[in-house]
């Protein structure tokens, strides 16, 4: 199996005899003939086609038109056609087929040549040589320089614009802070409230130990002084808590020295910042009393010394008064010593009461933009009942100098005059007083009714006195001497029986009744010079802090010791029931002690 | 000795007053202007000594920049007449002794 068997393709036949032997008949003899053909034939084709120029293929034609028989011999040229069509037609009938054949229209070429515009182009020739650029150079460098020199001379132009420009900012600085006006403020405030962090706490927490251990004193802690540079040299002749916002409070300055009057000033105050005011108005002539509106704290009447009322509305920009009394709308003809704003009318217009020492209690109505004057009562030094018919004096004016309302009775209010005389009238009585009291010897410079007892005002003066009184008695039920003339007097809004004082010569006297009847629990001198006066003095509404004017222009705040605000204890553990019913009572009580002796002692 | 002395200080205030570059004509649009003159002062300071360097490397870089085909010209003393695409060329001299124009025209 594994025996190789090579193959060799040779062009020889294999089959061919190699050995084929041909009789000659030349040499008669048999003859090897080397020669063998190696060729065999496996397959033959006979071809049916034939050449046409071949001499075959013209017998053929010459034989199948001889066939046909009635074709005539028209040309030789027909000849091939004719046998054609007939050959073809053979065709057709032979397989039943139909030939169509058909071309399209060649579309027309057509020749077409663009060609863009070539981009534009110019043409430039220069010759470049050394002296060339040399000239040019130097003619540039020339114009550089004169350029500078045109330069210099506008700069100078412009710096001096600049300048222009720099002073007209230096003149309205004013528009600059007004935008930053309020962040200022807070960060005045924030400093305020780190440099002063101290008074802070002591208003908020500090109680004075030492309290417990004094029977019944008490004492005025310093906290904040309120002072402004240009209202040094004036006096504070009014002061004014805000009844809305508890910590800010309206300062009056002006002069109570007749020989020094000029002008004055309105400023407002904020605890939270005692450095420098929240408001200024200054004016022209020295302030003497302002109240603010209980309900519309932005308004403020004002009451001057050269007999003008004024209203300011912190709510407009601008330093001047938006309602002001002139001569001609019945202003006063002498210094207007207090203003209080009363309840709106009834159309609903606010209005306010002025006092002055030309004897003319006023109510002034606010309408539109203008001021509507009334005199309720003309002060004439004799009343109508004391004196004779027949005299034939002439009625003098009696001077007011302070008046007060009273809290529950609308027509009521009281007058103090220059001559120290207490007159109760009524709104409705234009001439005649309800009672006349005659209480001090000099002129009367506060009437305040009791916030809580209906019955009872206090009353202070000059002649040293304060006097408290039941106006329905002609004597006063208490008296205390302050050993200096009382600038002001004003009752405590948490106690009935609660009242403070400042004298001339500086000092703070405080008192509780329901404590002590004969003498003041807290008596201080509050001011650092012993020339200073203390000029007015004004409980804070909330806090337990009073506020003290003098005549150098600073207000000090006071803090009031525990003892000095203390609640009544009856027996231990058992407390005075609280409210205003409770503070009447309290009050009434001490009444009845006094009403008693007193009867007895003038029936002595 | 003085009369040299000042003759190079001459010499050296004018290499200095005219080391800038102050173009003599050019049809470019500004932005172009002032880049193709940066780059002829870029070229030319970083070839100072080689004029041919420095023109190929200005033919090579506004080629890539604005399209082919630019030509440049560099030299001390030559006179030229081209023909340019409108708003391509730049003559400008350069360095107290240089000229260099540049065009563009394909």
């Amino acid at each position: 199996m594994k025996e190789e068997i090579t193959r060799i393709l040779t062009a020889n036949n294999p089959h061919a005899p190699q050995n084929i032997v041909r009789y000659n008949f030349k040499e008669r003899a048999y003859k090897a003939t080397s020669v063998v053909d190696q060729m065999a034939v496996h397959f033959v084709w006979e071809g049916s086609l034939l050449h046409e120029d071949s001499d075959e293929a013209r017998r053929l034609r010459a034989t199948s038109v001889e066939d046909g028989g009635d074709v005539d011999e028209a040309g030789g040229e027909e000849r091939p056609d004719s046998v054609a069509s007939k050959t073809t037609k053979k065709v057709t009938n032979q397989f039943n087929f139909s030939e169509r054949a058909s071309q399209t229209l060649n579309n027309p070429s057509r020749e077409r040549n663009s060609q863009t515009e070539p981009p534009p182009r110019s043409r430039f020739s220069a010759t470049a040589n050394q002296w060339d650029i040399y000239d040019a150079y130097l003619e540039e460098l020339q114009k550089q320089e004169k350029n500078k020199e045109k330069q210099k001379a506008t700069q100078v132009k412009k710096d001096n614009s600049k300048c222009k420009t720099k002073t007209m900012l230096l003149e309205t600085p004013s528009d600059d802070i007004t935008k930053v006006s309020k962040t200022s403020k807070v960060f005045e405030r924030m400093v305020n409230q780190n440099t002063f962090d101290d008074i802070a706490q002591d208003f908020k927490y500090f109680e004075d130990a030492s309290d417990e251990f004094r029977d019944q004193e008490g004492t005025l802690l310093l906290l904040w002084k309120f002072q402004f540079d240009k209202a040094k040299r004036l006096a504070v002749t009014a002061l004014c808590w805000n009844n809305k916002y508890q910590d800010m409070f309206a300062v009056g300055m002006g002069s109570y020295d007749f020989s020094k009057q000029g002008r004055g000033m309105l400023v407002f105050y904020s605890l939270k910042n005692s450095t420098f005011p929240e408001y200024i108005y200054p004016t022209t002539s020295g302030v003497l009393c302002l109240d603010i509106h209980e309900q519309h704290s932005f308004l403020v009447a004002v009451g001057f010394y050269d007999g003008c009322v004024a209203v300011y509305n912190l709510k407009e920009e601008g330093e001047e008064p938006v309602y002001k009394s002139t001569a001609k709308t019945g202003k006063h003809t002498d210094p207007v010593w207090q203003v209080r704003w009363q309840t709106d009318d009834m159309d609903n217009n606010h209005n306010f009461y002025s006092v002055s020492s030309d004897g003319r209690v006023v109510s002034w109505t606010l309408v539109k933009n203008e001021l509507i004057f009334t005199d309720i009562i003309r002060l004439s030094m004799n009343s109508a009942a004391s004196e004779g018919p027949g005299a034939a004096q002439l009625p003098s004016i009696a001077c007011g100098t302070s008046f007060d309302f009273h809290k529950q009775i609308d027509y009521l209010f009281l007058v103090g005059t220059e001559e120290g005389k207490i007159h109760k009238c009524s709104k409705t009585y234009s001439s005649q007083f309800l009672e006349t009291y005659d209480a001090h010897s000099m002129a009367v410079d506060a009437v305040k009714w009791n916030p809580f007892h209906p019955k009872v005002f206090i009353s202070c003066s000059s002649d040293w006195t304060v006097k408290i009184w039941d106006h329905t008695i002609n004597t006063p039920m208490f008296t205390f001497d302050l050993n200096g003339a009382v600038g002001d007097v004003a009752w405590s809004p948490y106690s009935s029986t609660v009242f403070a004082a400042v004298t001339t010569v500086g000092s703070v006297h405080v008192f509780d009744l329901n404590i002590n009847k004969y003498e003041a629990i807290c008596q201080q001198p509050v001011v650092a010079k012993k020339k200073t006066k203390l000029t007015h003095i004004m409980f804070n509404p909330i806090y337990p802090i009073i506020i003290v004017g003098d005549d150098r222009g600073y207000v000090t705040s006071l803090k009031l010791s525990p003892n000095l605000r203390k609640k009544p204890k009856l027996k231990k553990g058992q407390e005075m029931p609280k409210g205003p019913e409770a503070e009447i009572a309290k009050m009434e009580k001490l009444l009845s002690f006094l009403r008693e002796p007193e009867q007895s002692q003038d029936t002595v | 000795m003085a009369g040299t002395g000042e003759g190079k200080k001459e010499e050296a205030d004018y290499k200095r007053l005219h080391s800038f570059p102050l173009i003599r004509h050019t049809d470019m649009p500004e932005e172009m202007r002032v880049e193709t003159m940066e780059l002829c002062v870029t070229a030319c300071e970083k070839f100072a000594t080689n004029n041919e360097s420095a023109a190929k490397m200005i033919k090579e870089s506004m080629d890539k920049k604005f399209g082919s085909s630019w030509h440049v010209v560099i030299g001390e003393g030559f006179g030229f007449e081209v023909t340019h695409e409108v708003k391509n060329l730049l003559y400008m001299f350069f360095g107290g002794s240089l000229a260099v124009c540049v065009w563009k025209c394909s």
